[in-house]
């Protein structure tokens, strides 16, 4: 069947996913055309720096959302691992990594703990974490006593906001941080090639030669760019760095891994993995510690950005993350959503705030617009779907 | 009672790329017992959907005359209305209203200042299930009720809209035979009382005792209709006009070439998982050896599903006492991932529920329970499963584009199919398929039997749950039957009758068990 296939058959079977980013686009173009500061250097900059902790929770999001759960509780998570993290270090003056170590640690406890409930006790996510959304919060405050703690300052302030730069030099754009991602676009096509490459010793339908090029000159001129600009801010952001490793780790783990198959397979249809011999407890709580665990980065991160934690931090993101879960495609019933569609999802939310603020539109306003936006994603990809299904 | 009640006229409908009819032609006399037959996929459904307004007037061509008026309906509601009520195949009831509340439901009786009146509801339930013959409390939750009895709470519904035309879409399939017969009495009864019904059907004997005439559908049109008086109607007429081809034998031919025994289940006891003290299977004991195929034959509620479920890696019940011996070793199956290495497979009696993961395509269900197999580090070679799947795709006959189609949007039967596909990659000395060929149609029902004799030629064991006995008496070699939890006999498949069977299968609980007939 070697098949080459056409652009109109790759657009028909991606809709679903390419659909939610043909959104994200059009998002960027109406804030970049309404302000062209928006595109700046600068602000580039600042879309990573502060809305990575929405993509990290959406990843672990999407997980759980896939697996037939929902996860309540990863705003007072990310505020109790801030609030561990900065009474070691503040408080007791620890080194930075010993804050990380205690943050990551206090994530998997409580990813365990949720695991327990909802796997081996057999309650709802929802309720479980509903719980603990209370409860992480409690102990936010007791950990606190109440009050806030700052500044962190020194290599724990940098996770957040510090970057990589100037270590080869270059006037006004950074080498080293264009080098960085010329590695990574030659790492993404060589990738892609032995994709193709296998695809065609398998004798699948593969894009036509010109067509895989043309995606790979698009892929890199946008990277390139964006990367360019980055050099010419204030170079390489550490949580890039961070975010890249998650992306490309979890891509792989929900698409390529036994265990990802086994979440999809428990979503989509619980008895029947469990007579297919997928052990639903375990996945449903390494799914929960997995979501602990991805809070707590979060909470990492979310803290070292602020340089400070705070009783109420974390507040309401829970509520970012699954909204763009589901704007990234995730069905509310289980068994569909990935993690590429959650970062979408997540970045329209960033892209939205960020663009908002610029633009100076009354904070009033801006979950109004968040809360259409996301009704309208859904809606969107509702008619997405049913027109890809009758391309069929 | 003569005359024409509803006449459908070259009825055309399109879907993007398929048509689904093409000129079906269909006229009911009014009073009769209507049974329209076809393989599915023939356009049955569809041409139910359109006589009742799910598709509306304008997105079919072709005429509909109801009861001398020419009938555009646009909803469901209009052709309700009219009299034409559809029962479907997946019963549309709310497990936690009552009786009554279901029977009302969407058609509620509102009396004073728009509020139900209850007593009102209550009393008029009462009548429509005495009406039926169902002996409930109207305020029973339906939820707590068989599927037979709330197969007869839908026939109450629909009487209660005064029904005129009643369609039943295959009402038997999830019946056992008492509550079939029970159902098509009914049917008989609905007649004399001026009521015409349509029946879709695969149970071809079913047609056969209760139809006045059938009409034969095959791709889209309708090949004949005949009057089932007529004693050229034979049930291999309907065959023949259903698959378009002569089916001599419904079964394969097969030489059983029967080897060592592979396993053996001893003194297997199991309780019901959650009312202590329930035997649910009572010391059962069987064995079944390489290239046999061995049935188990027991009425709904015997304990066949359970009786597989519990050996399956325990996934039924508690308390589960018994040796289970493979090769002539004991060994220990406390999971279904042990049961699976241990290469025992158990294809589920509902596709849908226990089988298939409807939202995902056939490649990932295919490989499923063994997808070990494409991952030797934990990462599974996703060219290397396409490959695994279009090889089973191939095989198996999987009538679909390719593989990475969504399981939900196959036929029954290729459904079905995707479910052994599975089964066979685990690479199973022992399959044991619970009602491998239930809602399936004739054509593809002999396709499942061929995978079978294949499976026993390559010297596997198979054991097959079902409920229909004249499919166990086509293609076992032996058959065991049980009875509340009990094995009640054994018979090679030459010893045994239908009514031997039977009798076996009937045999209660303090009835003593018949001498051993037969020691293999």
């Amino acid at each position: 069947m070697n098949a080459i296939a056409s652009a109109r058959d790759l657009i028909a079977r991606n809709l679903r996913q390419s659909g939610i980013l043909v959104a994200f686009v059009v998002i960027v173009a109406i804030f970049a055309l309404l302000n062209p500061m928006f595109l700046s250097p600068t602000n580039l900059t600042n879309i990573v720096l502060q809305y990575t902790y929405i993509l990290i929770l959406a990843i672990g999001m999407v997980m759980v959302i896939v697996a037939g759960q929902i996860d309540l509780s990863v705003g007072s998570v990310v505020a109790l691992t801030g609030a561990v993290s900065a009474v070691v270090v503040i408080k007791n003056g620890a080194p930075w990594w010993m804050g990380v170590l205690a943050a990551l640690v206090v994530g998997l406890l409580v990813g365990a703990w949720q695991g327990f409930w909802v796997a081996y006790v057999g309650i709802p996510g929802f309720i479980v974490t509903l719980a603990g959304m209370l409860l992480f919060r409690g102990l936010t405050y007791v950990v606190l006593d109440n009050i806030s703690l700052s500044p962190f300052g020194g290599a724990y302030y940098d996770i957040a906001n510090g970057f990589l730069n100037g270590l080869l030099g270059g006037y006004g754009v950074d080498t080293f941080t264009l080098l960085i991602f010329a590695i990574a676009v030659v790492g993404f096509a060589v990738a892609q090639w032995r994709s193709r490459q296998s695809r065609i010793a398998y004798q699948q339908t593969v894009e036509s030669m010109p067509l895989f090029v043309v995606k790979l000159v698009v892929v890199a001129a946008v990277v390139m760019w964006f990367a360019y600009q980055l050099a010419s801010s204030r170079g390489l952001p550490i949580v890039l760095i961070i975010l890249a490793v998650l992306t490309i780790a979890y891509t792989l783990v929900t698409q390529k891994s036994v265990f990802g198959r086994h979440v999809y397979a428990v979503g989509g249809n619980l008895h029947a993995a469990q007579l297919s011999g997928v052990k639903v407890k375990k996945i449903n709580f390494w799914i929960f510690v997995n979501m602990g665990f991805l809070a707590s980065v979060a909470g990492i991160v979310y803290s070292s950005r602020v340089n400070s934690a705070q009783p109420s931090a974390g507040n309401m993101f829970e509520l970012d993350a699954i909204a763009a879960c589901f704007i990234g495609g995730a069905s509310t019933s289980g068994g569909v959503g990935r993690v590429g569609g959650a970062l979408i999802g997540g970045l329209i939310m960033a892209v939205l705030s960020n663009g908002m603020q610029l633009m100076g539109v009354p904070t009033s306003w801006q979950p109004i617009v968040k809360g259409l936006v996301l009704l309208l994603a859904v809606a969107f990809d509702i008619y997405n779907r049913r027109r890809a299904a009758a391309l069929r | 009672m003569t005359g024409t009640i509803l006449e459908m006229r070259s009825i055309v409908k399109e879907f993007p790329g398929v048509k689904a009819l093409d000129g079906v032609d269909l006229d009911v006399t009014q009073g009769e017992i209507h049974a329209i037959c076809g393989e599915n996929g023939a356009g049955k459904s569809t041409l139910m959907k359109v006589l009742s307004g799910v598709y509306p007037h304008g997105t079919y061509d072709g005429e509909i005359v109801f009861d001398g008026e020419t009938a555009e309906f646009g909803t469901i509601n209009d052709s309700e209305q009219r009299g034409i009520v559809i029962i479907h195949q997946e019963l549309a009831l709310v497990p936690y209203l009552s009786v009554a509340e279901n029977i009302f439901l969407g058609n509620e009786r509102r009396g004073r200042g728009g509020l139900i009146d209850w007593n009102a509801a209550n009393a008029e339930a009462a009548k429509l299930l005495d009406r039926v013959g169902l002996h409930e409390n109207p305020l029973t939750p339906v939820g707590t009720l068989g599927v037979g009895k709330q197969q007869l709470i839908e026939i109450a519904k629909a009487l209660s809209k005064e029904v005129r035309l009643l369609i039943l879409d295959e009402p038997t399939a999830a019946l056992n035979d008492t509550d079939s017969e029970h159902l098509l009495e009914l049917l008989r009864q609905l007649k004399a009382q001026g009521i015409t019904s349509i029946i879709i059907s695969h149970k071809l004997n079913e047609i056969a005792e209760i139809a006045d005439r059938t009409t034969i559908i095959r791709d889209g049109r309708t090949i004949e209709t005949i009057d089932m008086a007529d004693p050229s109607s034979t049930q291999d007429r309907i065959i023949r006009g259903m698959v378009g081809r002569d089916l001599e034998h419904r079964f394969p031919e097969r030489t059983s070439v029967v080897g060592d025994e592979v396993l053996r289940v001893e003194d297997w006891t199991v309780f019901h998982p959650t009312q202590p003290g329930r035997k649910i299977i009572d010391n059962a004991s069987f064995h079944v050896r390489a290239g046999e195929v061995v049935g188990i034959a027991g009425l709904m509620g015997a304990g066949r599903t359970e009786l597989a479920m519990s050996i399956f890696g325990r996934s039924y019940g508690k308390n589960i006492t018994g040796r289970l011996y493979k090769n002539g070793t004991e060994i220990q199956a406390r999971s279904v991932a042990e049961a699976i290495d241990h290469h025992i497979a158990y294809a589920t009696e509902d596709r849908k529920v226990y089988g298939l993961n409807l939202i995902d395509d056939i490649r990932h269900n295919i490989t499923s329970a063994a997808l070990g197999k494409l991952a030797p580090q934990g990462w599974v070679n996703g060219n290397e499963e396409i490959r695994v799947a279009e090889e089973y795709r191939r095989s198996l006959n999987v009538k679909t584009p390719d593989v990475l189609a969504s399981v939900g949007k196959l036929s029954g039967g290729n459904q079905q199919k995707v479910v052994l596909s599975k089964w066979l990659y685990t690479d199973p000395d022992v399959l044991i398929v619970d009602e491998p060929t239930r809602g399936i149609d004739v054509g593809a029902k002999y396709e499942i039997y061929t995978i079978i004799n294949k499976m026993v030629a390559a010297g596997k064991a198979v054991v097959i749950i079902s409920s229909e006995l004249p499919e166990l008496l086509g293609t076992c070699d032996r058959i065991y039957t049980l009875a509340f939890g009990r094995i009640t006999g054994e018979l090679p498949v030459a010893d045994a009758t239908q009514e031997r069977l039977m009798e076996l299968m009937t045999l209660d609980r303090d009835q003593p068990l018949p001498t051993k007939e037969l020691s293999a």
